[in-house]
């Protein structure tokens, strides 16, 4: 049972997930293939973020499976590291390291986790902090920069373990308008170079420029998916309408 | 110059039968003040370095997924917390150190092989270590649990969580508390006395049963010499929570 990349890179069947007696996942299936990316929308409590932080294990799950190139996720003999070095993950709260620079930030898991080459790392780490346009604050420290920046920065950490699929976990649903801009081009550069995103997100607009397919989530359950323009122009589902004509 | 020194002393006792500074011109007391001294301050140092490891070792110990190993660290800040430290050191050097083994370095005599001065450094390092537990458990819990949650998605294991994100945030946190249990241990070197851990007060009042006249001066001593050791650990470890503090962070 070895993936090939014609197989879905991420493979979510009747996903069932409860906290206590909350029942949030409520038998969750896709299949994101390589390349990919999706969005995740839906109101607040669906289950969209419990859903995308089942994908890299931290939280696990009732019933069904999750696989990632092939290798099923909640399995006791998981092997965490592999895992997680094949998915990357942004959160809402950016959660850097405070007492690190954003340099430092972007290191610290490739030297201390895959132990590579310091110096190496560094050269990785610049190129990643100038790639989501951060440039000349290698040496800021978390506190002295923007909610944007950090975000970026986010970004790059994640990036910095060379990750296949990338989860963003409504990460613009903390930042003001404008920052929120620099944040989604940096996200859209990632997917124009093909990298397999899954986002959860708010921003409509956004999630119909990028997305290859949409899903949207109600009450532990997928309501309705389809690429964008079907989705967006010509949704079927009654609750989907409503949810729409509300936010659009 | 030191002559003059010590007749002056010589002839003050002689004015002032109350205060005999008899250190100050007979070497066989200096001596003692500056051995009983010099005591006191490896005993703090080594005690302090001790109890700072207990604590880190112990508070992360009480983030182990193992209730048993919850529940022994628990046991460990209940009893030495709720104890007398005084009581502490007299069941550690009377009780266990007869269980403790000897060795004969002439074959006559029997030496214990922890020394009384060793289970004075057990004694207060395991007492102050157990605040130090739980001072060091208030900053870990002031970690936010989304930032270990971030270091684990990156494929950190907890206990390279700990190190690298939880310990040196956690620290930040706790340095003012630290710096109040360190300066108690400090002090609380001097109940090393009771096992007859040859430290400064210990000197200063087997000088005094010598010589009475001279218990003022030895009380100003003593005073004279906490004040400056506390004074000079709180200066270090004011120092280095300047040096910790993060730009931007927590203002």
């Amino acid at each position: 049972m070895t993936w090939t990349p014609d197989q879905p890179i991420v493979s979510i069947h009747n996903v069932k997930k409860a906290f206590g007696s909350l029942e949030v996942l409520k038998g969750v299936s896709m299949d994101i293939m390589k390349g990919e990316v999706i969005c995740i929308i839906g109101p607040s409590g669906s289950g969209k973020s419990t859903l995308i932080r089942c994908i890299n294990a931290l939280n696990d799950i009732q019933g069904g499976s999750i696989t990632v190139e092939g290798q099923e996720v909640h399995d006791d003999n998981l092997d965490r590291l592999e895992l997680r070095k094949k998915v990357g993950m942004v959160f809402q709260q950016y959660n850097l390291f405070p007492h690190k620079t954003a340099l430092e930030n972007v290191m610290m898991a490739p030297v201390k986790v895959l132990k590579q080459n310091k110096a190496e790392v560094e050269t990785r780490a610049r190129e990643l902090l100038r790639k989501v346009r951060l440039e000349g604050k290698e040496n800021s420290y978390p506190g002295e920069l923007s909610g944007g920046q950090q975000q970026r920065v986010a970004i790059a950490r994640s990036l910095a373990m060379s990750p296949d699929v990338m989860l963003f976990d409504e990460v613009t649903a903390a930042l003001d308008p404008e920052t929120v801009k620099e944040v989604l081009v940096t996200i859209k550069d990632l997917a124009a170079e093909g990298m397999t995103c899954i986002l959860v997100t708010h921003e409509m607009g956004f999630a119909r420029e990028v997305a290859d397919h949409i899903y949207f989530t109600d009450k532990g359950v997928i309501v309705e998916h389809g690429p964008p323009e079907t989705f967006f122009d010509n949704a079927q589902d009654p609750r989907t309408k409503e949810f729409l004509s509300q936010i659009l | 110059m030191l002559e003059a020194f010590q007749e002056f002393f010589r002839q003050f006792a002689a004015d002032h039968p109350t205060w005999n500074f008899i250190f100050f011109y007979e070497e066989r007391q200096w001596n003692k003040v500056i051995s009983g001294l010099w005591m006191t301050i490896k005993l703090s140092v080594v005690c302090v370095i001790f109890s700072v490891i207990i604590g880190i070792v112990g508070a992360a110990m009480q983030g182990a997924r193992s209730a048993i190993v919850r529940g022994i660290v628990q046991g460990y800040i209940q009893f030495f917390r709720n104890t007398p430290p005084f009581v502490q050191l007299l069941f550690f050097y009377f009780a266990l150190g007869r269980f403790t083994p000897t060795y004969s370095p002439d074959g006559w005599l029997e030496v214990p092989i922890i020394s009384n001065v060793g289970w004075a450094i057990i004694s207060l390092s395991f007492f102050a270590g157990a605040f130090n537990v739980e001072i060091f458990r208030a900053g870990v819990e002031a970690v936010p649990k989304s930032t270990q949650e971030a270091s684990e998605a990156l494929g950190f294991t907890r206990l390279q969580t700990f190190a690298y994100i939880v310990l040196p945030l956690a620290l930040r946190v706790s340095i003012p508390s630290l710096n109040n249990n360190l300066v108690n241990l400090v002090k609380t070197t001097t109940q090393a006395f009771v096992i007859a851990v040859p430290e400064l007060l210990y000197q200063s009042i087997t000088i005094w049963n010598d010589f009475p006249s001279a218990q003022n001066p030895m009380m100003l001593v003593l005073f004279i010499s906490y004040l400056a050791l506390v004074g000079i650990l709180v200066l270090g470890m004011n120092k280095w929570e300047r040096s910790m503090r993060i730009p931007g962070y927590g203002a």
